[in-house]
C-alpha cells in the first residue's frame, strides 16, 4: 500500500476527486492547509500599510491506494492539477505498513 | 463595610427616588413633533456605539475581536448611570467660572419634562440631556480605537469612568453649555467636532503613546480579520450619524434638513477621497478604504454641519479623505505611534479639519443664528476656532496624560501581559472565544467538569 498526498490549488480540488472516483478511489481525506513553495505570496493593503503574506492557501488531499495505482493516480492529479504556472503544488508518495477497517476489523488492501 | 455599602448606596437611591417630581408641569410649551425627532435621533446615536463597537470589531485580529466590542458596549453601560448621576450636571448645570457646570442637576434632579429654553426651548428637558447623553457614550468608546488589541480590561473601566467625567463633561460645558468660555469666546461646534472628535482623538494619540506599540507591530501581520463586519459598522455610523448631525438642530425644521444633506454629502466625498488616494497610491480602492474615508468625511462635516452648505460639504470631505488619508497611511508610520485603530488619524486629524473648515466655510444665509467664515468675509471666527482646537488639544491631551498615569499607579499596569496579548484580549480578559476556535466538532469534548453557581468561580 502506498500513500499519495498532493497539496493543489484550492479550485481543482472537484476536478481532482471527480476524476478520482471515475478511476475507482473510493476514499480521500481533504484538508485546507497554508503553504508556500516557488509561488510569491500576494500583497495586502490595510489603510496604505502594506503586507506581504507569505502563506497561501491550498488544498491537500491523502489517499492510500494499492501499490500498483500509483502511477496511474499520479497521472490523473498531474493531468487536472497542472496549469504549467507556478503554484501548482505537489505530490508525494510513502509506504503504509498496514491499514484497518475500524468496523470489520478488515485488514490490508481489503481496508481501504 | 464593604457589605453595607451597595445598601447605603440603594437605599440613597430609592430616597431621591421617590421625591415627588412636576412630570407635566408645562407641557404645552412641548413640540410634539420636535420631541419626537429628538427622540428619534437620540435613538439614532446610540446605534453609532454598536455600530463603532463593529466598525473596530472587524479591524482586529480574531483573538481580540470580543475585547474590542466589549469595550464599546460597557461604555454605554458605564455612561448611561454616570451621566444621570453627575455627568449630565457637569456638563449642563449652571455656570462656575465658565469652566465646569454646578450640581444643581445631580442624580437628574430638577431635569424634568419642562422644557429648558437655554437648551432647546420645545422639547423636554429630559429628552434633551438623553441626547446629549448618546454622544456622552459614543466620545470615549471612540478612543479605544487607539489602544485596541492591548489595554487591561479593569484599568479600561477606570480610565473610561475618570476621563468621561473630567474631561468629556468639562468640554462639553465650555463648547455648549450656557457661559462656557469657548461658547462666550464664539466658536462654531455644531454637533461636537471638537467635544467629541477631537477630544477622543487626541486623548487617543496620548493613550497608544502611553502604552506603546503592541507586540509584533512591524514584523507580523496585524491585519483585519473580518472586514465584512468593519463595514457593517460603518453602515451603522453613518447612519446614526443623521441623528447626531441633523439632531443637533434640536427641532425639526430646515435647519435639521440642511444639517441632514450636508453630513450625508461629506461623507460620500470623504469616502471618494480615500478611494482615488489608495488608487493614486497602491492602485486598488480597497472596501476598508471607502469605510474610513466616509466616516473622515462624517467627522469633518460634523462640526460645521448646521452651518455650511453642499458644495462647502463636498470640499470639505474631499479634503478630509485626502488628509486622513495621508496621516494614517504615511505620517503614522513615519513617527512610529501605533493608533492601532485610527481614532487620532481620522478623529483627531478629522475634527481638527472641520473644525477649520467650519472657520472657513460657514454662511450666515445657512444659519442666521451661525456666523461667518473667512470665505465669506469674516477672519474672526476662524481665529476662535483656532483657540478651541488648540485648547481642546491642550486640555485633552494634558488630562489624559494625568489620568493615565493616575490609573496606572492605581493598577500597576494598565497593558495585559505580553503572555496574555499573544493569547489574546477575548481568552485573557473575558474568558470567552468568539468563534469557538479551540473546539473540534464539539465543545463538549473539553469539558473536563461544570461547576454549578453556588461553589463560585474556579
Amino acid at each position: 500500500m502506498k500513500k499519495i498526498e498532493c497539496i493543489i490549488r484550492p479550485n481543482k480540488l472537484d476536478e481532482i476527486s471527480d476524476a478520482l472516483n471515475l478511476y475507482g478511489i473510493q476514499g480521500m481525506t481533504v484538508t485546507q492547509v497554508m503553504g508556500c513553495g516557488l509561488q510569491k505570496g500576494r500583497r495586502e493593503v490595510y489603510r496604505g500599510a502594506v503586507y506581504d503574506i507569505h502563506l497561501l492557501p491550498k488544498i491537500k488531499i491523502e489517499i492510500v491506494v494499492p501499490d500498483g495505482w500509483v502511477d496511474d493516480i499520479i497521472k490523473i492529479i498531474r493531468d487536472k492539477a497542472n496549469t504549467g504556472e507556478i503554484g501548482d503544488g505537489k505530490i508525494f508518495v510513502s509506504a503504509i505498513e498496514n491499514a484497518v477497517r475500524i468496523r470489520t476489523g478488515e485488514q490490508g488492501n481489503a481496508a481501504i | 463595610m464593604k457589605k453595607t455599602f451597595p445598601v447605603i448606596l440603594v437605599a440613597l437611591l430609592l430616597f431621591f427616588a421617590l421625591q415627588p417630581e412636576s412630570a407635566n408641569a408645562a407641557e404645552s410649551a412641548v413640540n410634539t413633533g420636535d420631541t419626537t425627532f429628538i427622540l428619534f435621533s437620540s435613538a439614532l446615536v446610540m446605534l453609532m456605539t454598536p455600530g463603532l463597537a463593529l466598525f473596530y470589531g472587524g479591524m482586529v485580529r480574531k483573538k481580540n475581536v470580543l475585547g474590542t466590542i466589549m469595550q464599546s458596549f460597557i461604555i454605554i453601560a458605564i455612561i448611561s448611570v454616570q451621566w444621570v448621576l453627575i455627568g449630565y450636571t457637569l456638563a449642563f448645570g449652571s455656570d462656575n467660572f465658565h469652566l465646569i457646570g454646578s450640581m444643581e442637576w445631580l442624580g437628574f434632579q430638577g431635569v424634568g419634562m419642562a422644557p429648558n429654553p437655554d437648551y432647546a426651548a420645545t422639547i423636554p428637558h429630559q429628552a434633551f440631556a438623553t441626547f446629549q447623553l448618546m454622544f456622552a457614550i459614543i466620545t470615549p468608546a471612540l478612543i479605544t480605537g487607539a489602544f485596541a488589541e492591548r489595554m487591561r480590561f479593569s484599568a479600561f473601566i477606570v480610565f473610561t469612568l475618570l476621563w468621561a467625567t473630567f474631561v468629556y463633561d468639562p468640554l462639553a460645558h465650555w463648547v455648549w453649555g450656557v457661559d462656557g468660555w469657548m461658547r462666550n469666546l464664539g466658536t462654531l461646534d455644531f454637533a461636537g467636532g471638537t467635544v467629541v472628535h477631537i477630544s477622543s482623538g487626541i486623548s487617543g494619540l496620548v493613550a497608544a503613546y502611553f502604552l506603546g506599540k503592541r507586540k509584533g507591530l512591524g514584523s507580523e501581520a496585524l491585519v483585519p480579520h473580518n472586514i465584512p463586519m468593519t463595514l457593517m459598522g460603518a453602515g451603522l455610523l453613518w447612519f446614526g450619524w443623521f441623528g447626531f448631525n441633523a439632531g443637533s438642530a434640536l427641532t425639526a425644521g430646515s435647519l435639521a434638513a440642511s444639517a441632514f444633506i450636508v453630513t450625508n454629502t461629506a461623507a460620500g466625498a470623504g469616502a471618494l477621497a480615500w478611494a482615488a488616494c489608495e488608487v493614486y497610491r497602491h492602485g486598488k480602492a480597497t472596501a476598508l478604504g471607502i469605510a474610513s474615508g466616509a466616516i473622515a468625511g462624517l467627522v469633518s462635516i460634523t462640526p460645521g454641519a448646521g452651518f455650511v452648505g453642499p458644495l462647502s460639504a463636498i470640499v470639505i470631505g474631499l479634503l478630509s479623505g485626502i488628509i486622513c488619508f495621508f496621516f494614517v497611511s504615511v505620517i503614522k508610520h513615519k513617527l512610529g505611534y501605533d493608533d492601532s485603530l485610527d481614532a487620532f488619524g481620522i478623529h483627531g486629524v478629522g475634527g481638527t479639519w472641520g473644525a477649520l473648515a467650519t472657520g472657513l466655510f460657514a454662511s450666515q444665509s445657512i444659519n442666521p443664528a451661525g456666523a461667518d467664515g473667512l470665505f465669506f468675509g469674516n477672519p474672526h471666527l476662524l481665529t476662535a476656532q483656532v483657540i478651541s482646537v488648540l485648547a481642546t488639544i491642550a486640555f485633552a491631551g494634558l488630562s489624559t496624560f494625568i489620568i493615565l498615569k493616575l490609573v496606572k499607579a492605581i493598577f500597576g499596569n494598565i497593558r495585559v501581559s505580553e503572555e496574555d496579548e499573544i493569547i489574546g484580549l477575548d481568552l485573557t480578559q473575558h474568558g470567552e472565544d468568539a468563534y469557538d476556535s479551540s473546539s473540534l466538532e464539539s465543545g463538549l469534548a473539553f469539558i473536563t467538569h461544570t461547576v454549578p453557581l453556588s461553589s463560585g468561580p474556579i
